[in-house]
């Protein structure tokens, strides 16, 4: 081995070491950063429950964080949180995968056939605007109180994000992108599977992921207008009856699943989009 | 070098006249275009821009319509696009969610999946891509980006290979290193290649045979053949002739600029 080969291991050594020794402290960085944004609700926590403790914040108003906690354990306890929180879910479930299935199939035609989005999309924008809050009168007269209403509701919220995003993805597929697949000679439906489905993928997660979104503030909406279970319910029933704590409950229930659906579909958006991040 | 054993044909290009726009103002792109191609010959189309030569090519490779005359490829007329014909951009144009891998494999699916995987390992080598098999686009250079789309257009073996300014988005130096590449692996294929460029030094480097092009109409101006051995030297005698009187088609006889040296 020459000198400078023996120089050149030497260095790469150091920087093997350098290497080895720097995740440390680059790790540390960003775990202190999600340490600083903890402070400030770390500290809110701890004056409300000051607050609360010492009578300053009345009991029924606005309970202590330590009393809504024992009130979401005592729901868990008695099996009644179990019984309002497995409707929800099942209602999210099912009016998002209807709502996101119609979302997909009409935002596919708009956004690959130019007469159907000349033919749909201007009444599919202007039934957009109608406030949400405007249907429940309706969807209640057309399906009734029972959970059929309900389910038709949330899949209105998540089936607009779903159609706009994915019709305009498809329909804003690099043209330059689509010739290489004229050049390779694609039949129509490869056309769509192998060149426009995956350019416009990022365009429709963002889209299942705001569908998402609204599916979870239309459910809201929707037990808060009549149920006798759910989330909405619990947090009504709470207002009916007095009790702050089972409303705050509510809340920090509803906050937690949604944001757990919400990492769902961000997991598989990521999986699905590797390439992006590699 | 061992080469593959690809049918080669001719290409005859008759009469092709391009008329953009509608009909009365429309602007006339190409007008009576005649040429003949023989099987292995690098063509290169020099021409300024709006001179039509990439229009030119785009017929050849069938993504226009619309056009008179007609373009002949192993005695059959050309109507769309086809696998006989692969065509390099100036853009790679490689598909950013595919592996280079699958990109390069991307028009030959119809192959058995042991034939496609082979052919594919053997472009991404002929192109000195190997190890960056699981690469994405965005995390190539563009040079690197480009090779791949010249693997990705030779690998379904066909007669004639198209280049519409592939080297043109590229830095100086990666360049010239380009069109070494593309060279050695001209001779290693020995397909038909024709590319179309603005870069008068490219056109004496790689043609066997330069086609000069002039704008409004296009048109073909001058046909030089260039009878010189390869490797060439960039800097030699012979080809600054030559660089000489191709300007003095560009240019009028005063401002024909001064000899240099790279």
């Amino acid at each position: 081995m020459s000198a400078t080969q023996q120089n050149a291991t030497v260095v790469q050594l150091s920087a093997l070491r350098e290497k080895t020794a720097r995740p440390k402290g680059a790790a540390k960085r960003p775990v202190s950063n999600r340490f600083i944004g903890l402070i400030v609700p770390t500290a809110g926590i701890v004056l409300w429950e000051v607050l609360a403790r010492t009578g300053v914040l009345a009991a029924n108003t606005l309970p202590a964080p330590t009393v809504v906690g024992q009130t979401i354990l005592e729901l868990g306890r008695s099996g009644e949180l179990w019984r309002h929180t497995s409707i929800t879910l099942w209602r999210i479930v099912t009016g998002f995968l209807l709502g996101a299935a119609a979302g997909t199939l009409l935002g596919g035609l708009t956004g690959y056939v130019a007469l159907a989005r000349k033919l749909l999309d201007p009444l599919l924008q202007s039934l957009r605007n109608i406030p949400s809050m405007a249907w429940v009168p309706l969807f209640l007269l057309w399906l009734g109180i029972q959970e059929s209403s309900k389910i038709g509701l949330i899949s209105l919220g998540a089936f607009f994000p779903v159609y706009l995003n994915l019709s305009s993805g498809m329909s804003h597929v690099d043209p330059k992108l689509i010739e290489v697949g004229r050049v390779y000679r694609l039949s129509g439906l490869q056309m769509i599977w192998r060149v426009i489905l995956p350019a416009a993928l990022p365009e429709y997660i963002v889209g299942l992921r705001s569908g998402l979104g609204l599916a979870w503030m239309f459910v809201v909406a929707a037990e808060i207008m009549g149920a006798s279970r759910g989330l909405g319910f619990l947090m009504i029933d709470g207002q009916m009856t007095g009790r702050a704590s089972i409303i705050l409950a509510s809340v920090i229930l509803f906050a937690c699943l949604g944001k757990a659906t919400d990492l769902l579909l961000e997991t598989l958006g990521r999986r699905l989009l590797r390439y992006k991040t590699q | 070098m061992s080469s593959v054993e690809i049918a080669r044909s001719s290409l005859d290009i008759q009469g092709v006249t391009k008329t953009f726009g509608s009909n009365g103002g429309g602007l006339l792109a190409l007008e009576d275009i005649n040429l003949h191609i023989t099987p292995g010959e690098f063509t290169c189309v020099v021409g300024g821009s709006g001179c039509g030569k990439t229009t030119l090519l785009r017929i050849i490779a069938g993504l226009e319509r619309g056009y008179s005359g007609s373009v002949i490829l192993d005695g059959k007329r050309v109507i769309g696009p086809g696998l006989d014909r692969g065509l390099v951009f100036q853009e790679h144009r490689l598909l950013p969610w595919l592996t280079v891998e699958e990109n390069v494999g991307f028009g030959i699916t119809d192959l058995p999946s042991a034939e496609r995987r082979a052919r594919v390992a053997q472009y991404i080598d002929l192109v000195g891509l190997r190890g960056f098999e699981h690469s994405y686009p965005h995390q190539l250079s563009g040079g690197m980006a480009q090779r791949v789309a010249i693997a990705r257009a030779l690998v379904s073996h066909p007669q004639l290979l198209l280049l519409d300014e592939p080297f043109g988005a590229l830095d100086a130096l990666t360049r010239i290193r380009m069109q070494q590449e593309l060279l050695r692996i001209w001779q290693a294929q020995q397909t038909t290649m024709i590319l179309v460029t603005h870069d008068i030094d490219e056109a004496i480097y790689l043609a066997d045979r330069i086609v000069i092009m002039s704008p409004r109409p296009g048109t073909i101006k001058r046909v030089i053949c260039v009878e010189m051995p390869r490797p060439r030297d960039r800097t030699g005698f012979q080809l600054t002739e030559l660089r000489k009187s191709i300007y003095r088609e560009f240019f009028t006889n005063e401002d024909v600029p001064e000899d240099y040296e790279i």
